[in-house]
């Protein structure tokens, strides 16, 4: 939870899916948590006790990270991006489209942390191999799908224009 | 009218994205830790750090002192056993008097944060009287054993001795007979979302709303009415986003209960989110199972009898075991033709987390055990596994000999596609040391032709909405849990009525809203709801053709709706668009609500006998499936290398979500059959991670190329039947043929993790050796 009573306040100042924030945040809360409950957005999820399944993955500058084991205050002066933040002007972006078109999510709730990862992977990797995928989203759990229609989606969203 | 599906194969059908496909690749579909609970108290348990024994002292009152603290409650607030099946439910969502596994629920704190919280745990003050704890079958059933619960002698919570056909004279008709036990671990869902609940107790009006993780809405409301005392009248149940259930959120949990005990104790809103150490001590999973079976095979590839005992250890308190023991026996039929069958089942109480209902429930560690020994036969009496299972095949429509309906049966052509595909003709004799080629049968029912509470209701009701907007609204109680089942719904509804897919919303799960379900369980809500559905939008279409009858001066039963344009006979004159007929029926009736129903006929029911009911359903989804896997003998390390599966799913209303969950149930038994497996230590589950329950992770996933094999079911919804479960329990019968075709060594214990493998390499060595000393000697 955000903040044991006991915690150290600090400002935190950052930009979270393109928009500068400043927020009192105690030393010791999560990245996950301040996403959730501090900024609002929920999009990001908690799958496990820390650091075991991927669903929490978010973009620091550019590099795919688990929320749920990172300090809210290691942000400072960081470009934190989310799931929320890849849908732009009523459009999908194309991990998105890919994954909901291939049916690369099905109960959904590792997709936030899946597609955040892919994203990661794709802006340093124009057309990922099958072994690159793999590699790249190795962290990322996911129960439903045998994780086919996951690498089918990877791959049909590199194919389409970002 | 009948329902018009496309008719084309699936091959050639795409599907279509799920219908809430876009609320999660955008991350705003709320899963209940989602839903806003900024106003709510903070839910915590205190579980029981002890494995059995009777509670002595259970003292709250320095953790009802602390400030923050709003409510603290005990066993003594809810004195009523819940559980999944009327005939046994022996747990109190809050222990009392004793305790029976390590991390039981004992009491359980409301707070304004979670810090709060976990101080007021830490003062609770609990000693109990130890009691012997038993983590084993054999220990927990030996003579002089402490029993767990008084009325079950030999901790045996369930007994079941079938017997069909002439067993002796079978196994006297047999050219060979062979006898094997297997093993099979004790495995978790591990559904990524970890459980929550959201409880709302309005003191004021005196109604709870109960937000929850359930697959089964419906039991939830039943046993909140019971462990609450109150009107069910007064109890309102919605279903969030789930993330995954797999089996896990059939049964009531007991987390659900105390949340809203919780929320009424504290006369508000309590957020209850578990940890995922204590979403694997829920547990609710597949048992660790012991399988001695028998088989007699002729020269010619007949099965003539099978012989099968299968001891699971259920854990402390019944949950489904009683339907557990009894699938493993029942779905011994229905795959082959077989015509001897005799099955005992034993299903023992042990001082761990209770067992339930996992994909394949019942089936998969006894599927494993016939596909793994059947195979080990064939090869002693040289002949190829395809063949000896073709020799056994039944014949649709037929009865099984424990009366199962069996109207659709496409396991032959599952057996086609996946031989032709893997080339397992040229590739099985010709491939190096170390790779091996395994195959394997599977089958699943299509939903539970007998709901566990029988009401005499309809299976499944679907309700349509047809208002001003033009828009068509479904509402049904069947859970959405990921599997696609609301977007099955709503092409139901549109191919039915003729119109497009985005003019059907469905809402799903809501008890104030919504009709009652049975739920996400057995596989049933294709075949029940889709057929729901369909009656509901035939319902809903003989308005519209009257409407349209009306107008264009013609006989209803010649009105035909095709692209949202109303026509005489579908031919080629002008016709009517959707809205005009619309207005006409509205300008009638005003907003036009129709049911739909579906019920299952008594001759799906099942055999007489005691149990008879468990395993029976109106269609079977028939599976093949062949794995090719490479195995490094000097690290016991397996991989697999490719999967073929097919799987007759009588018709793929949507081939891409049943592509979906054929790679997903395949995959899932690829976890247990690899490297999935709990671990207890003094009844401390020391696998209570991710990390340490060893998920496969993408990286050792193998491709899965799917068949789907259409039967065209005479009962189904446009001919279909399940499609998520039968694949599952034929993989790690393939997965160890495989090993045995690339090692020639067999393994008869599951999870086939590394040392394992290394294990029985190295006992054959030793094997070896003995046998080349005696020689010399």
């Amino acid at each position: 939870m955000p903040d044991a009573p006991s915690a150290n306040k600090r400002l935190l100042r950052l930009t979270v899916n393109g928009r500068p924030r400043e927020d009192a945040v105690g030393d010791n809360a999560l990245l996950l948590d301040y996403l959730r409950e501090v900024v609002g957005i929920t999009g990001t999820k908690a799958g496990c006790d820390g650091g075991e399944c991927g669903a929490c993955t978010v973009l620091i500058d550019g590099a795919a990270v688990p929320s749920c084991i990172t300090l809210a205050v290691r942000c400072e002066g960081k470009r934190v991006e989310t799931i929320e933040g890849l849908a732009a002007h009523g459009r999908l972006q194309r991990l998105q489209r890919a994954f909901h078109e291939k049916l690369g999510t099905q109960c959904g709730f590792c997709t936030p942390g899946m597609i955040v990862a892919a994203e990661a992977l794709l802006r340093r990797q124009l057309h990922p191999s099958d072994e690159e995928i793999r590699t790249a989203l190795s962290g990322n759990l996911c129960r439903c799908t045998g994780y086919v229609k996951i690498i089918e989606s990877v791959h049909a969203a590199a194919e389409m224009a970002p | 009218m009948t329902p018009r599906a496309d008719q084309a194969p699936a091959s050639e059908r795409r599907g279509v994205p799920l219908i809430d496909g876009i609320d999660k690749v955008t991350g705003r579909a709320r899963y209940t830790a989602d839903l806003d609970h900024a106003s709510a108290l903070v839910g915590r348990i205190f579980r029981s750090p002890v494995s059995h024994g009777e509670i002595v002292r259970l003292d709250v009152s320095k953790a009802r002192a602390l400030a923050g603290v709003v409510a603290v409650i005990t066993g003594e607030d809810c004195p009523h056993t819940y559980g999944v099946l009327p005939i046994a439910m022996n747990e109190y969502p809050l222990a009392r008097e004793r305790v029976r596994y390590r991390g039981e629920p004992v009491a359980a704190v409301a707070a304004v944060d979670a810090a709060v919280a976990e101080r007021a745990l830490g003062l609770i003050e609990f000693e109990v009287h130890a009691l012997p704890a038993y983590y084993t079958s054999a220990d927990a059933h030996a003579p002089g054993a402490v029993l767990l619960h008084d009325n079950k002698p030999g901790n045996l919570e369930r007994e079941v001795h079938h017997e069909f056909g002439d067993l002796s004279a079978g196994f006297a008709a047999a050219d060979l007979v062979r006898e094997q036990a297997f093993t099979c671990a004790e495995v978790n869902h591990a559904q990524i979302e970890p459980h929550a609940s959201l409880a709302d107790f309005d003191a004021l009006s005196g109604r709870l709303t109960l937000q929850s993780v359930s697959q089964v809405g419906y039991y939830l409301h039943l046993m909140l009415a019971r462990c609450l005392d109150m009107d069910a009248a007064r109890i309102r149940i919605i279903k969030p986003f789930i993330g995954g259930g797999f089996g896990a959120r059939v049964e009531v949990l007991n987390f659900e209960i105390v949340a809203a005990l919780l929320a009424r104790a504290a006369a508000g809103k309590v957020m209850m989110q578990l940890t995922r150490e204590e979403t694997f001590l829920t547990h609710r999973a597949r048992p660790h199972t012991e399988t001695r079976l028998k088989l007699g095979l002729r020269r010619d590839g007949r099965i003539t009898a099978c012989e099968c005992e299968v001891v699971q250890r259920g854990g402390a308190y019944a949950g489904y075991g009683i339907v557990t023991i009894l699938y493993a026996g029942a779905l011994l039929q229905g795959l082959y033709a077989i015509p001897a069958i005799k099955y005992d089942g034993y299903r023992v109480y042990a001082n761990l987390p209770p067992c339930g209902a996992m994909r394949g429930h019942g089936s998969v560690d006894t599927r494993h055990a016939f596909e793994r020994l059947l195979d080990r036969m064939a090869r002693e009496l040289d002949l190829d596994p395809f063949a000896v299972r073709r020799a056994n095949m039944l014949q649709a429509p037929t009865r099984t000999l424990n009366d199962l309906m069996i109207n659709s049966y496409g396991l032959p052509e599952c057996l086609d596609r996946v031989e032709r595909a893997s080339r397992w003709r040229e590739r099985i004799a010709k491939l190096p040391r170390g790779k091996g080629l395994g195959m394997a049968c599977s089958h699943y029912v299509s939903g539970a032709a007998k709901p566990i509470h029988f009401t005499g209701e309809p299976h499944a009701v679907v309700n349509l909405k047809l208002d001003f907007d033009g828009g068509v609204t479904a509402l049904t109680g069947a859970a959405d849990i990921g599997q696609g089942s609301s977007t099955m719904v709503a092409i139901a509804v549109a191919e039915t009525l003729g119109i497009s897919l985005e003019r059907v919303r469905v809402v799903s799960g809501d008890s104030a809203i919504t009709p009652k379900d049975n739920g996400a369980y057995s596989s049933r809500i294709t075949f029940m709801v889709g057929n729901a559905a369909i009656d509901a939008a035939k319902n809903l279409n003989a308005l519209l053709a009257a409407a349209a009858a009306r107008k264009l001066d013609a006989r209803a039963q010649d009105i035909v709706c095709e692209g949202e344009i109303f026509r005489v006979g579908g031919g080629g004159q002008a016709g009517l668009a959707f809205a005009e007929v619309v207005q006409a029926v509205l300008a009638e009736e005003g907003t036009v609500t129709v049911k739909g129903t579906f019920t299952c006929p008594p001759e799906s029911l099942g055999g007489k006998h005691r149990g008879g009911a468990v395993g029976a359903t109106m269609g079977f989804s028939y599976a093949a499936q062949v794995v090719e896997a490479s195995v490094d003998e000097a690290t016991g390390r397996i991989t697999v290398d490719k999967v073929w599966v097919a799987l007759d799913c009588g018709r793929a209303i949507n081939p891409l979500a049943v592509e979906g969950q054929i790679e997903g149930s395949v995959w899932m038994g690829m976890g247990q059959a690899m490297s999935e497996e709990t671990r207890y230590v003094e009844g401390l589950p020391v696998h209570a991670s991710l990390l340490e329950y060893r998920v496969p992770t993408i990286a050792e996933s193998p491709p899965i190329e799917v068949h789907i094999v259409e039967s065209h079911d005479p009962f189904g919804p446009f001919g279909a039947k399940e499609a998520s479960e039968g694949a599952l329990a034929g993989f790690a019968p393939a997965l160890a043929n495989a090993v045995a075709n690339a090692l020639g060594l067999d393994i008869d214990e599951l999870p086939l993790t590394p040392d394992r493998v290394m294990a029985a390499t190295v006992e054959r060595r030793r094997r070896q050796r003995l046998n080349a000393k005696r020689k010399v000697g």
